[in-house]
């Protein structure tokens, strides 16, 4: 702790705090209601993943990393499984690559429900969260249908996936995007373009391009800072350079480029897309086994490779090193959450404290995934 | 730039930093620890390269006889090309210079990467663990690494070695 001058304050925010969506200590230096400084302490949640993956086999991390972004765990195990199957240079048949696609779009969904839902809990808005965690439900519901898991799935293997759809999946899938599309109008009535909602986030906490991309935040945070980066557009990874979707950035509608309502925003306008991903998906989805390509042996050839893919929270990065045995040598996770949570310091000092959250909220860090 | 024409322009320019290696992958470059602050200066800063986005830092120990490794992953956002730079420590006193100041997520990525591996950036303006407590002994991911019996009290489980994979 610095030196306590004047009128300056040191406050600590968490580590048991709703707004810190997880346990994360903020120490904060204000001036009166100014923040000047911050300093996150992290590692309350730390799990030594890293470590732990040095002693199982290559298939036994996939449980792991469920546990690291457990918001969206599909997600998670979609960028081992992609990194992995890199290594190890093997193909997926067609039914896989497409049930990936549908089902970390759906995580996807889920995931940025929850982070919107939340963020107005943030700022105060109860009900929206409410609304937002009911739909959110019925993903996890169908999640559960196909794998018996509800958040932790453990689903995408290398080479596969663990389960087959059930034969009514997609009946229930059409179903649900059908109900859930005029929900997002519903929603931007009850909070996006709610006055106070607008007060509360635009031209707050601005994140100029060049920063962002200084500090590595990625995924919907970099776009709504005005850069169109989407690892699967720009990087494209499993199949995704099949489908018609958009990259919606942030505009500064309300405010300025890359306050904390267009990053609000990009999530909302992602979550459009990623219907509109399923749809296509599910529409071309073929018949064919699941655990056809799937290795007996699971020994990758000595060697290293380092693959990114985008999670809901932006550009997930697993670095693998193997040396022919069946227990990786390293692992390392690139959490987008990480980077995000870095840039704090220096896009809030200036504001006020409750600013601080609104901030924060906007950045939607999953602590799992930061401590690891 | 493809990968051949960015190690072309960086062996152009630092032809005594860069080290041959055969067992480096096409996309790796290793280059010498002394040399690696004005290199990545200039691999940030060059209008042909522009490396303006570090993906990714990775430490990693090559084993009880092997160097300890710090790899970093960059990315151009302008031009969409990416490489990675390897530099080697020695084991005994691992060394190099930070590159906080370039890429500012080189901040935490070098604090991780020094909680994990004991690599001191030499230069980094608040380099302190980040993930492990701050008084813990020991640097965990190293392969040598033993935990220590306890602390504050709490007994800490040692991992199993297991045997017989097959």
């Amino acid at each position: 702790m610095g030196v306590v001058q004047g009128d300056q304050m040191v406050l600590n925010i968490g580590p048991q705090h709703p707004s810190t969506h997880g346990v994360l200590r903020l120490e904060v230096t204000t001036d009166g209601e100014i923040v000047s400084k911050i300093t996150p302490h992290l590692g309350y949640l730390h799990r030594c993943f890293e470590k732990h993956a040095e002693n199982v086999t290559y298939e036994q991390v996939i449980p792991f990393t469920d546990r690291c972004d457990y918001l969206a765990s599909m997600n998670s195990n979609f960028g081992y499984v992609v990194a992995m199957e890199e290594l190890m240079d093997i193909e997926i048949s067609e039914r896989v690559q497409y049930i990936r696609v549908i089902m970390a779009e759906l995580n996807r969904v889920a995931s940025h429900l929850l982070a919107l839902g939340v963020y107005g809990l943030d700022i105060g808005a109860f009900t929206p969260f409410l609304y937002m965690l009911r739909d959110r439900e019925r993903i996890l519901d169908m999640f559960e249908y196909t794998c018996g898991a509800r958040l932790l799935y453990n689903y995408m293997w290398i080479g596969g996936v663990s389960h087959d759809l059930p034969k009514d999946f997609v009946k229930i899938c059409v179903n649900f995007l059908d109900y859930f599309e005029p929900q997002i109008e519903e929603y931007n009535n009850l909070l996006t373009f709610n006055k106070i909602f607008i007060e509360r986030t635009a031209d707050v906490g601005v994140i100029p391009a060049e920063v962002a991309i200084s500090y590595g935040v990625s995924g919907p945070n970099l776009r709504g800072s005005g850069v169109k980066w989407d690892v699967r557009k720009d990087e494209p990874y499993s199949i995704y350079d099949r489908f018609d979707f958009d990259i919606p950035t942030g505009t500064g509608e309300f405010g300025t480029l890359g306050d904390c309502f267009d990053r609000y925003w990009v999530r909302m306008l992602e979550v459009t897309q990623s219907v509109r991903i399923i749809r296509q998906a599910l529409k071309d989805l073929p018949e064919g086994d699941v655990f056809e390509t799937m290795p007996k042996k699971i020994r990758p050839p000595a060697g290293s490779v380092y693959r990114r893919t985008e999670s809901p929270r932006g550009d997930l990065g697993y670095y693998i090193v193997s040396d022919g045995t069946p227990s990786p040598t390293r692992v390392k996770m690139r959490s987008p959450a990480f980077t995000a949570l870095s840039c704090l310091d220096e896009v809030s000092s200036g504001w006020m404290i409750s600013d601080v959250l609104a901030i924060l909220g906007s950045l939607d860090i999953v602590l799992g995934e930061i401590d690891r | 730039m493809t990968l051949e024409q960015i190690k072309n322009r960086l062996s152009d320019q630092f032809k005594s930093s860069i080290i041959k290696n055969e067992n480096l992958a096409e996309h790796q470059v290793e280059i010498k620890g002394e040399d690696w602050f004005d290199v990545a200066t200039f691999m940030k800063n060059d209008p042909k390269l522009s490396f303006d986005q570090l993906e990714c830092i990775t430490g990693i120990d090559t084993g009880e006889d092997g160097p300890l490794q710090t790899h970093y992953n960059l990315h151009s956002m302008e031009y969409r090309h990416k490489i990675e730079a390897v530099i080697s420590h020695d084991r005994k006193d691992p060394k190099v210079a930070s590159i906080e100041q370039l890429w500012r997520i080189g901040d935490w990525f070098e604090r991780e990467t020094y909680d994990m591996f004991g690599i001191e950036y030499t230069g980094h303006r608040d380099l302190r663990r980040i993930l492990c407590p701050d008084d813990w002994e020991g640097w965990p991911l190293r392969k040598d690494y033993e935990a220590q019996e306890s602390f504050h009290g709490i007994v800490v489980p040692k991992i199993k070695e297991e045997e017989g994979w097959e």
